[in-house]
């Protein structure tokens, strides 16, 4: 068991090799930890806004969606949908949003966990965390498109806003609205953090693969002796 | 005296005769001269005969579309009993504010239970009254100037004043005094607001309710003044803190705080100090006659800094209300008069409050009285004094100068260019001349001299400068309320609009011309002040769903999507509605013949504009739901039948749909 436990974490690296050449070791160390960093930050910023412009809102109406939560003018959309028969936007995604927290603490702490994994498994405990922006985005179309395929035939407006699907990125039209969707601040932290993970982890590799090769030829030569 | 205020009145009546016999010349129309705009313009200008002064007149008011006025005015609109709220230059009519009369489009005292109760508040001796004859706004001060928060307005009719809120445009107080019926002399605020001036006009016995015979009238009937005090904070008049102050029977017309160097005293005229009682059905000399005799009136000087601190030593109650009874007055030496030609309307004080200025009405002059010198006279005291006992300070020890403008000067205001401005009725004109003293550096003429007139279209009465009663005088524009429109409008019957026209002053010495022409189709406005734009800082929405504006926070009773319900219990039902674009909830309600309803409303909406209203047919109901709002209303079913309540304020593509059904089911029926 002692044993698998420290194939799982490889290596420590050398006093010698540390103190010749210490950016090696700590630079994969700083770049993980920006990354995790990064990813914590995200909660609080919005991921994504889509704003809708229509003649009698001369401000517009803007809805921003952080990871765990909606603000701006909901309501009032909320109030213009049921127009439509679509369903009110806190009824989307409602686990995504409730897991959201958690995931992404959980994530930056798998990245940060890279740090003291010094084999391959960092890796895989670090990819998770980059696939996440591009998995919220991902999920966010879905929803968007669900909602807007899901209209409810017997609302007011039926027969003259069919079904549709609003861009998740860019322009798109919607009744007398345009809408325009971005992706904010928290989103490129993400992609940040992402980044980061890809440059953390072939620092990592460069600094220890040498080394699990190396305990790895010392194992086999002491099995062939 | 002058004797030229003795040939002025025959003058004036033998000129308004001959403009009424002869009817007025028509204007010069000019011919058109190229605008120096070329292309479009010119023809433009050509095929509908304007002059380049035209043009430019276009030019200084015409207003693209989405773009904003940078003044507003706040305009009484006399006996409609509102407020109208003008932007400028434009001159476009943005609104009214309800305040004495019930305004159906308000939800103002039809049905609504919150405005109702504003509106009792100014019943008069229990009885309820459904208008007023609004005559002086007065915008709140601090430190002189205006600050934008809230604007007074009194009721001539009813000796009544009213407190709006200027984030919500809304009637929050109706105040009725207790001393009198009429008023005429309110509203007007001290420099920070803490009073508000309601001066009498019409003497009477004090004390509403009051008789005595009018052959009584030198013993027993009184003039007043009334100071309000105002509470900031609660945004409301304290009735209990606030006092009036007997006066002799003349009748007090307007009033003007101190400011400045005079800050804590009031200045206040008056006309009829021949105690005239009318009665020409009995042979005597009717009262316009009866109270035109004399050469000279009574300027009061009110100490009200003094008079706050003896009110509660020397105060008596009438009506319930405190009272400095005039000898205490005399005594305490809080009141002082200066003589004043001739029957005057107006007193205006300056920028600085170093002088008061009087408009003679039946004299062709103002007449210029130094504050300081009004002071230091009545610390000296007077042997002279009126029948009542009141000390009258030396007319010539007191005055500072006397310019004379013409005919039938009425009110001044003042600019940012040490001008002064004076409607002048009978010569149906605004004169401007020049101030001295600390204002004579500002402009390059003589110090108290006639500059320039101009003639407005017709019988001005008031005029408003931008901020020119306050310390800090804006200059730029002047708005001459004329009482009479005659020609210069479609004939809409006998009954004409007044007419607001707006006279650009922003150009010094002789040149003021008028620029726009504003028709007034809905009463008989008097004063009116105009603020800069930017000082207002009103509420796009309410600032919280369910907000009652009232209370000013939001309603215990204020409901919340979902929680809507009808609760019955005996002879009682009971309605908790929300109303969002484009339906009420409930949309069923049922009630039995003779139940008493009590329905709570709340707009859930957020979004500017979007205002809903609620009737009910027969039942003499509609309110406004402005976005966030709370209102209420009670009544007894008393009549069966299927009443529709429906959304009065068209609001969305499916505002037909916004309907909802209240059946009164007859008392005999089976359940």
């Amino acid at each position: 068991m002692l044993q698998h436990i420290r194939a799982f974490f490889g290596p420590r690296a050398p006093r010698g090799a540390l103190r010749a050449d210490p950016g090696r070791f700590l630079a994969p160390t700083a770049v993980l930890g920006l990354a995790a960093l990064c990813l914590l930050t995200s909660i609080f910023l919005p991921m994504w806004s889509m704003k809708l412009l229509a003649p009698q809102y001369p401000k517009g109406l803007t809805v921003t969606a952080y990871a765990d939560r909606l603000t701006g003018d909901v309501d009032e959309i909320d109030g213009l949908n049921h127009y439509i028969g679509m369903r009110p936007l806190h009824e989307a995604a409602q686990l995504e949003r409730e897991i959201a927290v958690a995931s992404i603490v959980s994530l930056a702490l798998l990245c940060a966990s890279a740090v003291v994994v010094h084999t391959h498994w960092a890796a895989l405990l670090a990819l998770p965390a980059l696939g996440f922006p591009f998995v919220f985005l991902a999920d966010l179309a879905y929803w968007l498109r669900d909602s807007g395929q899901n209209l409810d035939p017997t609302a007011p407006l039926s027969s003259s806003v069919k079904p549709f699907v609003p861009p998740v990125l860019g322009e798109g039209l919607v009744g007398q609205f345009k809408t325009i969707a971005w992706v904010e601040a928290g989103f490129w932290l993400q992609v940040t953090a992402s980044a980061l993970i890809v440059a953390g982890l072939y620092l990592h590799r460069r600094a220890y693969k040498p080394l699990v090769d190396a305990r790895r030829a010392e194992e086999v030569a002491g099995a062939a002796t | 005296m002058r004797p030229s205020h003795l040939r002025a009145l025959p003058r004036a009546l033998a000129l308004a005769a001959a403009a009424a016999l002869l009817g007025c010349p028509p204007p010069d129309q000019g011919q058109p001269v190229s605008t120096g705009l070329g292309g479009q313009a010119d023809k433009i200008a050509a095929d509908r005969g304007l002059t380049p002064d035209d043009v430019a007149a276009a030019l200084k008011t015409y207003m693209p579309s989405g773009r904003l006025d940078d003044h507003v005015m706040f305009a009484s609109s006399g006996h409609a009993g509102q407020v109208l709220v003008i932007g400028l230059p434009s001159m476009r009519l943005l609104r009214s504010i309800a305040v004495f009369t019930p305004e159906p489009w308000q939800g103002y005292g039809v049905g609504g239970k919150e405005s109702m109760e504003v509106l009792a508040g100014g019943a008069s001796d229990g009885k309820q009254l459904t208008w007023g004859d609004t005559h002086h706004p007065s915008l709140s001060e601090t430190n002189g100037s205006y600050d934008g928060q809230f604007l007074f307005i009194g009721d001539k009719a009813n000796a009544r004043v009213a407190v709006i809120d200027l984030r919500d445009f809304e009637t929050k107080q109706i105040v009725k005094n207790p001393l009198a019926t009429s008023d005429h002399g309110g509203a007007f605020v001290t420099p920070d607001t803490e009073w508000v001036i309601e001066g009498g006009q019409y003497a009477a016995p004090l004390g509403q309710g009051t008789y005595a015979d009018i052959a009584e009238y030198d013993a027993k009937y009184r003039g007043y003044v009334t100071f309000w005090k105002f509470d900031r904070a609660r945004g409301r008049i304290d009735v209990e803190r606030s006092f009036g102050m007997e006066l002799p029977p003349y009748w007090q017309d307007l009033a003007d705080a101190g400011k400045g160097v005079s800050d804590g005293w009031i200045f206040m005229n008056s006309f009829n100090a021949e105690r005239a009682t009318g009665g020409v059905e009995q042979g005597k000399p009717p009262f316009e006659a009866g109270a035109s005799q004399r050469d000279m009136d009574y300027l009061h000087i009110i100490n009200l800094k003094k008079a706050a601190e003896v009110v509660a030593r020397r105060g008596v109650k009438i009506n319930g209300f405190t009272t400095i009874p005039l000898q205490a007055s005399i005594e305490e030496g809080l009141l002082f008069f200066a003589p004043e030609p001739k029957s005057p309307h107006g007193v205006d004080v300056t920028p600085g409050g170093e002088y008061a200025v009087v408009s003679g009405k039946l004299d062709p002059h103002v007449t210029i009285y130094s504050t300081k010198k009004l002071f230091e006279a009545a610390a000296k005291g007077s042997s002279n004094k009126d029948p009542y006992g009141v000390p009258i300070l030396d007319f010539d020890a007191v005055v500072e100068a006397q310019v004379e403008l013409g005919l039938g000067p009425l009110h001044t205001q003042f600019d940012d260019k040490g001008y002064a401005y004076t409607s002048l009725f009978l010569d149906t004109a605004v004169a401007r001349w020049t101030l001295g003293g600390p204002y004579a550096d500002k402009h390059k003429t003589t110090p108290w001299t006639l500059v320039t007139k101009t003639p407005v279209q017709y019988n001005i009465g008031h005029l408003s400068t931008v901020e020119g009663d306050s310390a800090t005088p804006g200059g730029g524009w002047l708005v001459a309320m004329n009482k009479w429109s005659i020609d210069r409008f479609f004939t809409t019957g006998p009954l004409l609009p007044q007419n607001f026209q707006l006279v650009d002053i922003s150009a010094p010495g002789e040149v003021m011309p008028v620029v726009y022409d504003l028709p007034i189709g809905v009463g008989e406005p008097h004063y009116a002040q105009i603020i800069r734009a930017d000082r207002l800082k009103p509420w796009e929405v309410y600032p919280e769903v369910g907000w009652n504006p009232m209370t000013g926070k939001v309603d215990p009773n204020a409901t919340a999507k979902g929680k809507e319900r009808v609760e019955r219990r005996d002879g009682v039902v009971e309605i908790w509605s929300t109303v969002v674009r484009s339906h009420f909830t409930p949309e069923h309600v049922k009630v039995r013949q003779g139940d008493k309803v009590i329905w709570h409303l709340t707009s859930l909406e957020r979004a500017r504009d979007a205002t809903h209203g609620f009737c009910i047919g027969g039942y003499n109901i509609n309110l406004s739901l402005e976005p966030g709002e709370y209102a209420s209303f009670e009544f007894v079913a008393d009549k069966p039948g299927v009443y529709q309540f429906y959304c009065t304020e068209f609001c969305s593509a499916l505002h037909l749909e916004m309907v909802g059904y209240l059946m009164v089911e007859p008392a005999g029926a089976n359940k």
